[in-house]
């Protein structure tokens, strides 16, 4: 009995917040579109004698016969991929520099690394905005150097979109990489030199293999979220470039067709569980 | 020929801690020594500053009359047994003996055949495979020894080597630590806590007290004619009796009310103070009216406590100084609270230099 209401709030939060949700997703991706609101029609309805199936797989369908959506997938599944790569090249020597730094200058180097967390986050992508647009700052002073003549565009292209991506999602690669650090035992490295190892040695054989979970977490999170993610590269990114995010965006509120949307987003999930699954393994490992 | 090791003077500080103060000790070819000292001595330092993870404020350190200073530790000869063992979790049992091997770039032959000897001689083959988190506390234990000692380092630092075993495997394990040490003639620097390990497995005991050496010399040496107060209490709880010494070699303690004859002249003046050793063991009880004049105190038993072997038995004497006496543990004692007369030869009484 205890053991049950310890176990209830935990249980009936990811019932409410995650379970209903997708469900409901799911639901929705399976009816039909309509006109009117909601603008779909129940995929299980009720019409006097009992439930009746109603429901569809159109959507998913189209998600399956048009290039446009797999292309889509494709596209945000790189920019997903290089996006944590960046992350996680930046974060290695940050996670690592804060570890071998004094101990009372660890906690403020941390604090640093989330420092950006502290400021909204449509204001710093503002501030990207500014700085690189053509008449911006970089622009301004590199003419004022007179390095260039015709302002360079930086703005909505694939640099801007990777800028706006490492900025907004590097904590997310330094923390999980500084924890897994922080866990090896100094004496590892030690031992590797005391046996002979050159300190780059040491670092290849004994510290970068132990922090591959860190290094993996620090990833998945830049990842995951990343595979989704809208507002960056609609504001930084080249505009022809359809993301994932865009398309569901647009389905969503401008062709309203919300069960080809919510097809997208189960379409999404699925795609993004896999790695996730694969972490767990790779976690559950000793 | 030079020592194996030299350590000249060598001092470090942390900040403001000091935890070497100008010390000196030399290690000879294949020689077993044991630095014995509380937390905080500077032991492990010590160890640290030859495998080079530290560098002394001043001072030298020399390996076969060469210096070491100028050499990060993946340069130096010397291996280290941590007391953590330190084995790579993500490799297996061979990779981690193979590891030191290796480096120095052996032949895959040479590293497979050498790996298999070593492990060998501990007991582990067939263990090959697993992986550290794999294996019990004693085999890691013999893992991290063999790995240290499979690249037949001159000289192996071991930190604290049996203090994460349980009882029953510390002294088997220390005496084969011994043999595989004069199996292989390497040197050995034991850094420990425990003065029964100190003294049962090495040639030399260097007792480090806050940074500094409080003597140096064989376990026997130590134990029966330590040099200072500190040695005396730190090596089976000596009785240190504060006296001051008479016309006629005699020393006389108020303390403990009674007079003192070593078996040589003490080493001071009449007149001047002088501290004095007397181990519990040599101390017995007598008769009360056969009680020499000399080397011998009165008093009432205040506690008794059994030990298997002996009986520990807390004597009140006339002067008020408490002393700590060792009873065969096949003998019946006197009841506490009863008087009793304690007696001991010349030899045990130990004159302390400081």
């Amino acid at each position: 009995m205890r053991r049950l209401l310890l176990l209830a709030p935990p249980f009936l939060w990811l019932l409410a917040f995650v379970a209903a949700p997708v469900a409901i997703l799911l639901a929705i991706a399976l009816a039909e579109p309509a006109m009117g609101v909601p603008p779909f029609t129940p995929p299980l309805a009720w019409d006097g004698e009992g439930p009746r199936w109603r429901g569809t797989l159109l959507s998913f369908a189209i998600l399956a016969e048009d290039r446009f959506y797999l292309d889509a997938f494709l596209r945000s599944l790189r920019v997903a991929f290089l996006s944590a790569l960046l992350c996680l090249l930046l974060a290695y020597p940050m996670a690592l520099g804060i570890l071998r730094a004094r101990p009372s200058r660890r906690l403020p180097l941390l604090l640093l690394v989330l420092l950006p967390f502290w400021t909204g986050f449509l204001l710093r992508i503002g501030a990207w905005i500014g700085l690189l647009r053509d008449e911006g700052w970089l622009n301004g002073v590199l003419r004022g150097l007179g390095l260039i003549e015709a302002p360079v565009p930086m703005l909505y292209t694939d640099l801007a979109l990777y800028l706006g991506m490492v900025h907004s999602y590097l904590p997310f690669a330094v923390l999980p990489l500084y924890a897994a650090l922080s866990r090896l035992d100094p004496a590892l490295e030690e031992a590797a030199a005391d046996l002979g190892a050159r300190p780059a040695v040491a670092f290849l054989t004994v510290t970068l293999p132990l922090s591959f979970p860190g290094a993996l977490a620090g990833f998945l999170l830049v990842f995951i979220p990343a595979a989704g993610e809208f507002v960056i590269p609609e504001l930084l990114g080249p505009p022809e470039a359809q993301l994932v995010g865009r398309v569901l965006w647009t389905e969503f509120f401008q062709n309203r067709d919300w069960p080809l949307a919510a097809a997208l987003a189960v379409a999404l999930l699925a795609l993004l569980v896999l790695p996730i699954r694969l972490f767990q393994r790779l976690e559950a490992r000793p | 020929m030079a020592p194996l090791l030299q350590v000249q003077g060598v001092s470090k500080r942390f900040g403001a801690t000091v935890a070497l103060e100008r010390l000196s000790l030399e290690v000879a070819r294949g020689e077993f020594v044991a630095l014995l000292g509380g937390s905080g001595s500077g032991k492990s330092t010590l160890l640290r500053l030859v495998a080079g993870f530290e560098a002394p404020d001043e001072g030298r350190i020399l390996l076969d009359g060469a210096d070491l200073g100028p050499l990060p530790p993946h340069a130096r000869p010397v291996s280290m047994m941590f007391q953590s063992y330190a084995l790579f979790p993500h490799l297996s049992v061979f990779d981690n003996v193979a590891y030191g091997l290796r480096r120095e770039g052996r032949p895959r032959g040479e590293i497979a055949r050498r790996v298999a000897e070593a492990l060998e001689m501990v007991g582990l083959s067939g263990l090959e495979r697993r992986r550290p988190h794999q294996l019990s506390g004693g085999q890691r234990q013999r893992v991290a020894l063999v790995r240290a000692l499979v690249k037949r380092p001159p000289l192996l630092l071991l930190d604290e080597p049996l203090g994460a075993l349980d009882a029953g495997l510390r002294e088997r394990t220390g005496l084969e630590l011994r043999a595989l040490q004069r199996a292989t003639g390497a040197g050995f620097i034991m850094v420990t806590h425990d003065q029964a390990e100190a003294l049962a497995l090495a040639d030399r005991v260097a007792v480090l007290e806050q940074g500094r050496l409080a003597q140096y010399g064989p376990p026997r040496e130590l134990y029966e004619r330590p040099a200072t107060r500190f040695v005396a209490g730190f090596l089976g709880a000596a009785n240190v009796l504060e006296g001051r010494v008479g016309a006629d070699g005699r020393v006389d303690c108020a303390a403990a009310g009674c007079t003192l004859r070593p078996a040589a002249p003490p080493p001071r003046a009449p007149g001047e103070a002088l501290a004095v050793a007397l181990r519990p063991e040599r101390i017995r009880l007598v008769d009360e009216r056969r009680a020499p004049a000399e080397n011998a105190a009165a008093g009432t038993l205040r506690d008794l406590a059994y030990r298997g072997e002996a009986w520990l038995a807390l004597v009140a004497t006339a002067g008020g100084q408490e002393l700590r006496v060792s009873l065969p543990g096949g003998a019946t004692p006197p009841a506490p609270g009863a008087p009793v007369a304690l007696a001991w030869d010349a030899a045990a009484v130990v004159p302390l230099a400081d």
